[in-house]
């Protein structure tokens, strides 16, 4: 796993060797880059095992696999889909993350902006300190207060609800939501929302025709970022909607994986049926994924 | 408070606000294209002798709900749970204060002190994979390799499945059938003899467990490290070159230098992961063989879930805040001192 030796190769300009012609600095380039491709591709490979595994095993038959549990699946069976999709009930569970998700993400974008957009305006004395009352909720690893929560939650009558679990996701949530909002709002000229304000629009119509829009950058890294986290997220679910019909994927698919444990195929057909959902989407947005991520993260 | 933590913005008397006051933002790599040259014409008409007193400062009912929310599910639970860690409850019933009784009793347990060795292992061990792997990707795909779009797709897509699902797939992976899973991969390729039972074995399975969340994380990684690539100007390469500098030399004084605040996010990210490692370790080992695998996290649900010792289970996770809190912030006030004298 080291890509990198081969980039040497691609190094067209070796001190002291200035007499070399350009033509060939350019066509070693040109192999060590042909070099460095393949073993990037053979790394790509190796990684892509556990894939490999996780398709072909789901079109295969259980006696098959115990036969030929590497080979290429002769002949595929799409038995294994039919069958986990109907029983790992994996319809409602998606609509329950959907749910979820989609009402949690809401929330963090309107609270996580509002209140950056305060505290990036209003930078000192107490303001700063709220700030860092909200960094300390990065740090804060949630199972220190995972059981008081519970008992909140409990006594909200929340417990297996699809509110319970938005409240959670909203709040241990909005500290970094409300860090790449500060940062990225501190950024910004705060001369365009003056410019609203001397115009008669009061604050909230400085901010939501204003300054929201302007944050549309980080709103996307904000959404990006909090969905994977929401729509992944095992512990809490499992703690809060286990046993109740508004249990989400991972926790359906925790519960499937359990019940059918033995039959391989079944159970990586169900995992595929579950995490296609998230990689169609992470396909079709990938760019923005990935610069998102990484913006994100930087600010 | 503390130095180490980002500042707040300064006074700033005639300098308009330009795109570099916010904390993470010193470093080079967002220098550029963040404030466009041409927009300023005029300076600002008014010196702001006190920006408290700006105009443009919303009223406090901006953030008024989420200080409720954030405070409802995070502040207030954080505390009581810091005071169920010096009680005996047990879940129902009344609780009684019962002093430093819980953190003696985790001195002499040895679950508890093998999961604190284990968090502590398992984290060093994904820290220094996951970072190394993630940069040698990140180098890798951002030369000028035609497939390097595809490749980044490639590596990045685990982190975005569920780690749940990832365990179950690798706990195939790690099958202890010789013909299965890596174990026959290996036997493919005639190195039969490195099978292994990679979870079953106690003195592999937490090695194991680290591997998985390398694969699944390395990408994200590499995401990072390939936005701090981008912030390099290629320009200072080409001085480089023209210097004489080899590309080891191009990358030690070039490169890593401003790859610093890349470096910053990364390793605190993957830190506060590893110490609070919760989902791989349930789904994959549940903390065995034995004591093997057992995380802080994992022995702390045990704890509250399984025994039923809820106050003893929370002296646990405050060990667990504890930890984060500490070596977190040692971690930042480190790097980002790196970051400035780079």
């Amino acid at each position: 796993m080291t890509p990198t030796k081969p980039a040497n190769p691609a190094d067209p300009a070796k001190p002291a060797k200035p007499a070399r012609s350009g033509q060939s600095v350019r066509r070693r380039a040109r192999w060590g880059s042909y070099a460095l491709e393949l073993v990037m591709i053979a790394v790509a490979v190796l990684f892509l095992f556990p894939v490999y595994a996780l398709i072909t095993l789901a079109l295969k038959e259980p006696r098959q696999i115990a036969d030929s549990p590497l080979g290429l699946p002769a002949p595929p069976t799409a038995h294994n889909f039919t069958h986990a999709w109907s029983s790992a009930s994996l319809g409602p569970a998606l609509v329950n993350s959907a749910v979820i998700t989609t009402l949690s993400l809401l929330l963090l974008v309107v609270l996580g902006s509002t209140g950056a957009y305060f505290l990036a305006r209003r930078a000192q004395g107490l303001g700063y300190g709220l700030y860092i009352l909200f960094l300390l909720g990065i740090v804060l690893p949630f199972q220190l207060g995972m059981i008081p929560l519970y008992k909140l939650v409990d006594g909200l009558g929340w417990l297996g609800t699809y509110q319970g679990m938005v409240l959670f996701y909203t709040g241990i949530q909005l500290p970094f939501t409300v860090f790449l909002y500060t940062g990225f709002i501190r950024t910004l000229p705060a001369d365009y929302a003056q410019a609203a304000l001397i115009d008669g629009c009061d604050h909230r119509q400085a901010f939501t025709r204003i300054v929201f829009p302007l944050l549309r950058p980080i709103t996307g890294t904000v959404i990006i970022l909090n969905a994977v986290f929401v729509w992944n997220d095992f512990f809490t679910p499992l703690l809060y909607l286990g046993g109740s019909a508004k249990e989400t994927v991972p926790v359906g698919v925790f519960s499937f994986v359990g019940q059918y444990v033995s039959d391989y195929g079944l159970v990586f057909a169900g995992l595929v049926l579950a995490a296609l959902p998230v990689l169609v989407v992470f396909l079709l947005l990938q760019r923005y994924v990935i610069k998102g991520f990484a913006g994100g993260l930087k600010g | 408070m503390s130095r180490s933590l980002p500042q707040p913005e300064e006074i700033q008397p005639e300098e308009p606000r330009a795109g570099k006051t916010g904390p993470g933002r010193t470093g080079p790599t967002a220098r550029p294209r963040k404030t466009p040259p041409t927009v300023r014409i005029q300076p600002p008409q008014t010196p702001r002798t006190r920006p408290g007193r700006d105009l443009t400062v919303p009223p406090w009912g901006f953030v008024v709900p989420a200080l409720v929310v954030y405070a409802l599910v995070v502040l207030y639970p954080s505390i009581a749970g810091v005071a169920y860690a010096f009680t005996d409850w047990s879940g129902i019933g009344d609780a009684s204060f019962v002093g430093l009784a819980n953190f003696r009793a985790l001195l002499d347990d040895q679950r508890t002190l093998d999961s604190v060795v284990n968090t502590l292992l398992l984290t060093i061990a994904v820290v220094v994979v996951q970072n190394v792997v993630g940069l040698l990707l990140a180098l890798g795909v951002d030369t000028g390799i035609r497939s390097k779009s595809l490749l980044r797709v490639v590596f990045f897509a685990p982190a975005v499945v569920s780690p749940v699902m990832v365990a179950f797939l690798w706990k195939y992976v790690y099958n202890p059938e010789p013909t299965a899973g890596l174990n026959g991969l290996l036997g493919a390729v005639g190195l039969g003899a490195l099978r292994q039972d990679w979870l079953g074995d106690p003195s592999l399975a937490l090695w194991s467990v680290a591997a998985m969340v390398v694969w699944q994380y390395a990408g994200y990684s590499m995401v990072i490290f390939l936005a701090g690539l981008q912030g390099v100007p290629p320009e200072l390469h080409e001085a480089a070159k023209i210097d004489g500098a080899g590309t080891w030399q191009r990358f030690r004084y070039v490169t890593w230098p401003m790859l610093a605040p890349a470096l910053t996010v990364n390793l605190m990210l993957s830190t506060i992961g590893g110490l609070k490692l919760f989902d791989q370790v349930y789904a994959a080992t549940n903390g065995g063989p034995g004591t093997a695998s057992e995380t802080l996290s994992t022995a702390l649900f045990k704890e509250a879930f399984v025994y039923g010792k809820f106050g003893y289970s929370t002296a646990v996770a405050l060990v667990l805040a504890l930890f984060v809190a500490v070596v977190s912030l040692v971690q930042l006030r480190f790097l980002r001192a790196r970051e400035v004298t780079a």
